[in-house]
């Protein structure tokens, strides 16, 4: 019986702007991720009869992603008719969800080889179209005071003492990181373009990147959400906050996590599975683990969830070679890296998501080949992956190369 | 059961004519009974066509029975009360349902479940005339509109529309009822209304659907749409954040509101009509309902009918009124004294002073022309009452002189001596202070049984309520004439003995002071000022206090020990004190001083950098319950021993004028009630608790074990 988590492989599609002027727009949510799984079967000539599962991330699953979506493509992709397939919902973590939960399965021993991975495609189903509590239960919003992510964002550069310089100098940061990397060909290994039934490239690379990016340039930009001085959503985040006078808002569109359209999939087994059907692995997963902050902030859960990562591998922070933090906000990458006395240094190398874009249900198992590629080409060993989680929740992921 | 037989007319129409026993027809267990049988022999009469529902009462239905609901018993009763909620659901369910259609014919108020019976009719005709208010006020005493009042207004108007009137309860009269579409016709003569409800009838005999409500018709769309239209989400979403921010998360009925009309919009009408009545229910067993009823209702009308107002005195009215000093209170004085209809004299020491307290009036005459709240006439009509002066002589005549100057003892006294005599015989000297003690300041007066303290509150014309204070030798024809005065400019009278501080002032500055004493222990102040706000507070205490202005503080405390009414070494609360002198004598007098605990810039207050650097501890921690409950039971308990030492006359005038004048949270009833759903032993025990960690001068005063002794409860 396998006791690791064998990463055999790591893809995942270009992004690009999630408004119907965005390239993938016209790309079916099921096409996109099958497009990947696809690329899996035919990369490795691999023998879909002996995946037992395929899990997927999608945080609407609704209408073109409605009705398990997971099962709909293995069927679309022609995978052999045995594969199952389920969707889950950890709202921004469920990419890195996928991929912890399909780990646990190899480590039990039940199941041996599955995909992971999620897909989204905001242009078409946008962000809470969904409904559900949060959008619209008066009873839920009040009683548990359940202001929206970027009131929180922002009450985290306020209790810091951040300024909006400091936030918009992280984004410029990640912008220039991304397009770095994405020009020198560091995501070319994982990046599997999105291409029409004829096999005419619809989108190669991403596109939602802007490098000409300046501090003062979006110093133009207005905050987002300080309509929440107006519409009540600062005070009933304040009464959970006595000590802070009034909310500073900071985010908006170019230090937030863009929009967009993707997919990702990730490829997980034992190590049976993979002497059976001749696969090398490229590395494993460690330990993965989720946990529950105070709501309201909702974004603080990352750095606990990375401590009690590290504990649960028997890790130290040491140990770790480079960090990855999904940038929700650059709030959140920055009380990351301040909750763990990290350096900027070896945190987000390749920029993040917002540079790159953030399709909510892919975004985590997007870290893993971001990762797993890089500590391929600086040949180092170990990374952990975090993400801030909706409701108040923090994921994190330790993968190492093997 | 009497009252609500039915004739027939010779057309088939049948005319309900609710006329129960007692002044008003109530939703009660007589009601049900009662329309339970008509509606039995309206079905299984062949010969009806329709039927017209009208009221043998001045108003058409008083809707729930409030005495018995404030009754009930809170706890073991919650499914007879639900099955009794649920019945009278069903019974205006079985009216809407029947066969013929229903014309609600409104001859007079129809308000809360008045409003609601005429939402199951088919049609509604009213009275176009004052007297006949339509609305759904129950969100103003902390209940819901149940009834259907959520569910069906809902279904009618739509989300955006009908959350106005089911949050704000906004009453409207008929014409205005008819314009927004809570009713659909008006006649101009109540002697019109059965004809014209009969005519409808008749003109829709052969109207298939005029007997179906539109929501039992299929296909209905509700205006506005369902939770499929971003619109309706968003407005959703930022309704439940605005009505946080307004309760606090303190007051349970309007969010409850909002979400059955959510509940509403996802659910066919008698599934949502058990939510709306499970809602129902849930707050009348509420101790938050329970106190904001007991205040707002039972001890309101207490106070309305008099029972602070000595008996056996002729209701006075004011014909002329003085007031001497046209500073921010003696304007508002003479603003709501003219509002009322009574000739003003407002006198200041030059007549340019007195003018420019005259042109406040013209001020808010001409916000509210804008408005179209008035018209011209009516506001030369007020400013024709107002006429301002430099000179003594023009007090000639006046019934009531309220003196508003400055609160020093020497310059009430002298004015009290130059003015006094142009009072009619009988007249009645009136002083506006909150802090110097009314028999002290009637000593200058020639006959100090006609002297007596009216506390005004700023701004004057916004704040309901005048605490009326009784010097030692204020006689009771004063006190009544003084009573009757308040009630003429429509204000709330509580009545009170004198002291220092009386009940309001004392009161709120037992929770100042005590803000103060937290941060100089160490507290981060606006962690203090802002958990005030967090239990309910309008503004923390750091904030009111900058607006009162420290240095006027120390300027009462001052002379209160140079008058001997307070003594050195007897404060309880020696760390505010310093605070307060520390901060003043650095510049930090207020905010009309140019800042104080906040700097103020641009309209815009911060906290002051100064008081974080000075006074600010950060390893220094209270549990956020205790920091609440300190600023709480400051107050509770300086009410209660105004009670037990007399100051206070009665628990409702306790309660409404901490409510009114002080910012007494809504939840709590008044600082008095607060104890009665909080419990009596428990509130011993915590004062006990606070005590032993923050001070004697927690220790629960011991009218309260009295009580509890004797089984009783402060009413």
């Amino acid at each position: 019986m396998s006791s690791h988590a064998y990463i055999y492989d790591a893809v995942r599609t270009p992004r690009s702007k999630g408004k119907a002027t965005g390239a993938l727009h016209e790309v079916k949510p099921i096409a996109l991720i099958s497009g990947l799984l696809r690329e899996l079967q035919s990369r490795h000539d691999l023998d879909t009869s002996r995946v037992d599962d395929v899990i997927l991330g999608c945080v609407a699953p609704i209408k073109d992603q409605g009705t398990n979506i997971a099962k709909c493509a293995t069927q679309y992709a022609g995978w052999d008719e045995r594969v199952a397939g389920v969707q889950l919902n950890r709202f921004c973590a469920s990419g890195l969800e996928a991929v912890n939960t399909a780990s646990q399965k190899v480590v039990s021993g039940w199941e041996q080889l599955f995909v992971a991975g999620g897909v989204e495609s905001m242009s078409r189903i946008p962000m809470g179209s969904d409904g559900g509590v949060v959008v619209f239960d008066p009873e839920y919003l009040i009683g548990q005071r359940a202001t929206p992510q970027g009131i929180g964002a922002d009450l985290i550069v306020t209790i810091e003492g951040w300024t909006r310089e400091d936030v918009d100098a992280y984004a410029v940061e990640s912008q220039r990181r991304a397009a770095h990397a994405r020009d020198n060909g560091y995501f070319d290994k994982s990046v599997v373009p999105v291409k029409d039934h004829n096999g005419v490239t619809i989108l190669e690379k991403d596109d939602f990147i802007r490098p000409d990016t300046t501090v003062e340039g979006l110093s133009k930009l207005r905050a987002s959400f300080a309509y929440g001085t107006q519409n009540g959503m600062d005070a009933t985040a304040l009464s959970k906050y006595p000590q802070i006078e009034k909310i500073n808002h900071v985010h908006h569109a170019g230090n937030s996590s863009g929009i967009v359209d993707g997919a990702s999939a990730v490829l997980i087994g034992s190590e049976q599975v993979g002497h059976d059907l001749g696969l090398t692995p490229r590395g494993r997963v460690v330990a993965g683990v989720i946990l529950g902050t105070e709501p309201t902030i909702m974004l603080t859960g990352p750095g606990p969830a990375a401590e009690k990562c590290l504990a649960v591998a028997g890790l130290k922070k040491e140990d770790i070679d480079l960090w990855e933090i999904n940038e929700a906000f650059a709030s959140v990458a920055m009380r990351y890296m301040k909750d763990l006395d990290i350096d900027h240094e070896v945190t987000n190398v390749n920029g993040g998501a917002i540079a790159m874009g953030h399709p909510l249900g892919a975004t985590g198992a997007i870290l893993v080949s971001t990762m797993l590629d890089e500590l391929e080409r600086r040949d180092l060993k170990r990374a952990m992956l975090s993400m801030c989680v909706g409701g108040g929740m923090g994921v994190a992921t330790i993968i190492e190369r093997v | 059961m009497s009252g609500f037989a039915y004739e027939k007319d010779g057309d088939g129409v049948a005319t309900v004519l609710i006329d129960m026993p007692g002044s008003v027809n109530v939703m009660n267990a007589d009601f049900m009974e009662g329309m339970e049988g008509t509606i039995k022999s309206l079905t299984e009469d062949p010969d009806v066509v329709g039927v017209v529902l009208a009221s043998g009462k001045k108003t058409f239905f008083a809707g729930g029975d409030v005495k018995g609901m404030a009754a009930m018993p809170g706890e073991g009763y919650n499914k007879m009360l639900t099955q009794g909620v649920m019945r009278g659901c069903d019974l205006f369910r079985a009216l809407e349902k029947l066969k013929v259609p229903v014309v609600a014919a409104i001859n007079g108020a129809a308000l809360g479940g008045g409003y609601e019976l005429t939402l199951v009719c088919n049609h509604r005709i009213a009275w176009d005339d004052r007297s006949v208010k339509i609305g759904l006020p129950e969100a103003t005493l902390g209940l819901l509109p149940g009834g259907g009042g959520i569910v069906r207004l809902t279904k009618k108007f739509g989300l955006e529309k009908a959350l106005p009137f089911l949050l704000k309860g906004k009453v409207v009269p008929a014409a205005k009822a008819l314009e927004v579409g809570l009713i659909d016709e008006t006649v101009p003569s109540v002697d019109d209304l059965l004809p014209r409800a009969k005519a409808w009838i008749l003109e829709h005999k052969d109207d298939p659907n005029a007997a179906v409500q539109p929501w039992d018709l299929p296909g209905y769309e509700i205006p506005g749409g369902d939770l499929s239209n971003p619109a309706v989400r968003g407005l959703i979403n930022s309704s439940s954040f605005k009505l946080f921010e307004e309760t606090r998360g303190l007051l349970p009925n309007k969010p409850l509101i909002l979400d059955i009309a959510v509940e509403s919009l996802k659910l066919d009408l008698d599934t949502a009509l058990k939510i709306e009545s499970r809602g129902l229910v849930s707050l009348i067993i509420s101790p938050v309902t329970k106190n904001m009823m007991s205040a707002n209702f039972f001890q309101m009308n207490e106070i309305k009918r008099g029972r602070s107002r000595p008996e056996g005195f002729e209701r006075a009215t004011v014909n002329k009124v003085g007031v001497i000093g046209a500073g921010m209170m003696g304007q508002g004085i003479a603003n709501v004294s003219a509002m009322a209809g009574i000739e003003v004299v407002l006198k200041d020491v030059s007549l340019e002073n007195a003018e420019k307290g005259k042109a406040y009036t013209e001020g808010l005459l001409n916000k509210a022309l804008k408005k179209g709240n008035i018209d011209e006439a009516r506001k030369e009509e007020i400013l024709g009452l107002i006429t301002p002066t430099d000179n003594n002589a023009d007090l000639a005549g006046c019934d009531l002189i309220v003196e508003a100057v400055f609160e020093k003892l020497e310059l009430k006294h002298q004015i009290t001596e130059e003015a006094e005599g142009q009072l009619v015989d009988g007249g009645v000297w009136g002083t506006n202070t909150s802090t110097l003690p009314i028999t002290r300041l009637a000593e200058a007066s020639k006959d100090p049984s006609r002297f007596v303290g009216l506390h005004f509150f700023s701004p004057v014309d916004r704040m309901a309520l005048v605490e009326i204070i009784c010097g030692e030798q204020t006689s009771d024809e004063t006190l009544a004439k003084a009573f009757d005065y308040v009630r003429q400019i429509r204000k709330t009278p509580i009545v009170v003995n004198d002291n220092v501080g009386f009940f309001t002032s004392r009161t709120i500055g037992a929770q100042i002071w005590e803000g103060l004493q937290m941060v100089g222990e160490g507290l981060h102040p606006l962690r203090v000022d802002n958990l005030a706000k967090a239990f309910g507070m309008p503004v923390g205490p750091l904030t009111l206090h900058d607006q009162i202005s420290l240095r006027l503080s120390i300027d009462v405390a001052k002379t209160q020990r140079e008058m001997g009414l307070i003594k050195e070494g007897e404060n309880s609360r020696p760390l505010a004190t310093e605070l307060v002198n520390s901060l003043v004598a650095q510049g930090r007098g207020g905010r009309s001083y140019g800042g104080g605990y906040y700097d103020y810039t641009d309209g815009e207050k911060t906290i002051w950098p100064g008081l974080i650097e000075q006074y600010y501890r950060p390893d220094f921690e209270i549990s956020e319950e205790d920091i609440k409950d300190r600023m709480l039971f400051a107050p509770v308990i300086e009410s209660l021993k105004c009670l037990q030492e007399g100051v206070l006359r009665s628990v409702a005038d306790a309660n409404i004028g901490s409510l009114l004048g002080i910012g007494a949270p809504a939840w709590t009833g008044g600082y008095v009630q607060f104890i009665n759903t909080y419990g009596l032993q428990r509130f011993i025990d915590r004062c006990d608790e606070l005590a032993e960690r923050y001070g004697e001068r927690f220790k629960a005063p011991t009218i309260v074990a009295e009580k509890l002794a004797a089984g009783e409860q402060f009413v």
